[in-house]
């Protein structure tokens, strides 16, 4: 259990817009396979912010990311897509799916970017997700037309579609009823006890954090537990 | 590599939208169909007032201008080659019109593959005798059949029948204006006073209308050897020789070398005609600047339905870089919406300019000018629907790339953290 999946080092962040603010300061920690971690905080602790740095979509920082061991504050664009694409999983507090699409289509999209399988395979993987999570009867559903919880369930369907090293949530709770949440927690407890996936969950939900494995708990951009 | 997928969502993108997509793709539609329609209505009609002259006009016409001697014999002499000299008053002198050797030239002419063909020609002025008042005119001496071929003769004989010129002897065909000043119908004689003051009875056996009043005022035709007994002249007697070759734009080039070549005088088309060509040229010149600025406005909608689009589909933006599609995936899916817009707009576009110039082209369009014309002028040159196809993809592209450039640098964090 001490492979390290992900670790940042060093990793300080400034907002330039309007007046120069130091938002995270000197962050150093490391998340290792199947591990269910949260971080927690005050809200504009920096903790979302520190999300989308070690999701590679923010490059604006200082400081080392390494993940699966690879350095990546060198990489292009494209490169970063890439790790996004093949390597991390999304869950967002909306839910953010393409209402162009059906659910299943949506689930499918990163498995067909990375052109990894075959896309009869890949729709077969899509299929084993949602009958995973309890909803392969929304398949062939339009996006828009399930609930909020149903769409939760669908993102995180999405997120595992390629396998990734390592799940990351931005408050994956925050905009559900105390049912749903209970549900998309226990999958995520699920992932985490039973297939060994790592995840790596923002929230500000105690109650959620206190069921984690491990609480990363940050004040004024830096962690202090 | 990832074609398909990317197809795939450019398409999900526009059928979401299908009625602003299909706004863009009738701006553009409409725009082709107005420049095939302008550019071949235009063109044609250009090439039918280009006709009106240019049909009739040989490309090289081979004659001898009377003009005065070059050479005159005090700068000949030895004695005052070394002086400047001044001669007043000098006259042309008695060179004649015939040109020489005819015979020889028009074989050598029949030879060159440059040549399409040529017709010989004589000019007689006559004065036509109408009881007491005498009609001046001049009656073109030409061989029917070459003059014909090359010159289309026969398409402006508005009655009668042009080929009798060669059967009957004797025969005159008369410029339809001149016909009705001498009141002669056809099989009528009229009767003819040369310059030299002889006279001859003439068969009228057809009108000719060339579409220029004051030309048919004056000019009528009749067989070669027909002028040759008129003005007393052997059957080797001709005056003009007149060329079409395959390729019009070297006229210029082979004048000059005809000219040194058989030692007579010969203009080329783009000298007699110059006026032509500057009419044509600018006409054309704004039927091609209002169709592309019809594309360029057609492309400034495709950049706005673009835009818009990208403003509604943010969040999808950012979602598809969220999950893994790079900068570069997501300019080629607005690209590829852009370009189909086009592509499909501007095929519908070629086909109902087609549609619009086939209609134009049934119009009836009668006017005694022009007795061969029956309907508005067409022409359905392919260059224009090569043109009209590739400028609409170029428009479309360029006012997609915009657009897509700016959805390819959307920051999905500033998108996901701003909700």
């Amino acid at each position: 259990m001490s492979d390290i999946i992900l670790e940042a080092l060093k990793i300080n962040k400034d907002f330039h817009d309007p007046v120069t603010v130091r938002v995270l300061t000197d962050i150093n920690f490391s998340v290792d396979k199947g591990e269910f971690v949260s971080v927690t905080g005050k809200s504009g602790c920096g903790k979302s912010t520190l999300l989308y740095i070690l999701s590679t979509m923010d490059t604006d920082y200082e400081g080392e990311l390494l993940i699966d061991n690879e350095p990546v504050r060198t990489k292009k664009e494209a490169q970063l897509a890439r790790i996004r694409n093949e390597k991390i999983g999304f869950v967002f507090q909306f839910h953010y799916l393409l209402n162009e699409f059906t659910v299943l289509k949506n689930v499918m999209l990163p498995g067909l970017k990375l052109n990894r399988y075959s896309e009869k395979e890949v729709e077969q993987r899509a299929m084993e997700k949602l009958k995973m999570l309890g909803i392969e009867q929304l398949a062939l559903k339009n996006a828009n037309r399930v609930s909020g919880g149903e769409k939760q369930r669908v993102a995180i369907a999405r997120a595992l579609i390629n396998d990734p090293y390592i799940i990351m949530g931005d408050e994956p709770t925050g905009n559900l009823d105390k049912k749903n949440s209970e549900i998309v927690f226990d999958i995520f407890k699920r992932l985490a006890e039973e297939f060994n996936q790592t995840l790596l969950i923002v929230t500000h939900d105690q109650g959620f954090a206190r069921r984690t494995h491990r609480i990363i708990e940050m004040e004024d951009g830096r962690i202090i537990h | 590599m990832n074609f398909k997928l990317i197809l795939n969502i450019a398409q999900s993108l526009l059928l979401a939208r299908w009625k602003q997509t299909l706004v863009a793709a009738i701006g553009v539609t409409f725009s082709i169909a107005m420049f095939i329609t302008l550019l071949s209505f235009m063109t044609g009609l250009n090439d039918l007032l280009d006709g009106l002259i240019l049909n009739r006009t040989p490309h090289i016409r081979l004659y001898n201008e009377i003009k005065p001697n070059k050479y005159q014999p005090v700068n000949l002499t030895s004695e005052y080659k070394d002086h400047y000299n001044f001669i007043q008053s000098v006259k042309s002198g008695n060179s004649r019109q015939e040109i020489y050797n005819n015979a020889a030239i028009m074989q050598a002419l029949a030879s060159d593959k440059r040549v399409m063909g040529f017709s010989p020609k004589i000019t007689a002025q006559v004065f036509f005798n109408d009881g007491t008042v005498d009609i001046t005119g001049v009656i073109n001496g030409i061989e029917v059949q070459a003059e014909n071929k090359l010159f289309h003769f026969n398409d402006y004989i508005t009655a009668g029948r042009g080929p009798d010129l060669s059967k009957v002897s004797n025969s005159i065909v008369l410029g339809k204006g001149l016909a009705e000043k001498l009141l002669a119908d056809i099989g009528d004689m009229v009767q003819v006073t040369t310059a030299k003051g002889e006279r001859f009875q003439l068969k009228v056996v057809g009108y000719f209308q060339s579409g220029i009043g004051e030309y048919d005022k004056v000019q009528c035709y009749a067989s070669v050897s027909t002028i040759q007994k008129l003005i007393g002249k052997t059957s080797n007697y001709i005056t003009d020789v007149q060329i079409k070759l395959t390729d019009v734009m070297a006229a210029p080039a082979v004048a000059k070398e005809y000219a040194r070549l058989f030692n007579v005088d010969a203009e080329d088309i783009q000298t007699a005609n110059s006026q032509f060509e500057t009419g044509s040229f600018i006409r054309t010149l704004i039927s091609y600047a209002v169709g592309i600025t019809l594309l360029i406005v057609a492309g400034f909608g495709i950049y706005n339905i673009l835009n818009m689009m990208i403003y509604e589909k943010m969040d999808s933006i950012a979602i598809l870089k969220a999950t893994g599609f790079s900068g570069r995936d997501v300019k080629r899916v607005f690209l590829l919406i852009a370009l189909s817009i086009g592509f499909s707009g501007g095929l519908v576009g070629l086909l109902m300019g087609f549609i619009f110039s086939s209609a134009i082209d049934q119009i009836p369009f009668n006017t005694a000018a022009l007795p061969t014309i029956k309907t508005y002028p067409i022409n359905y040159n392919p260059v224009f629907y090569l043109i009209g196809s590739s400028f609409s993809l170029i428009t479309t592209y360029l006012a997609g790339l915009f657009p897509a450039r700016k959805a390819s640098k959307v920051d999905p964090v500033i998108i996901i953290r701003g909700k």
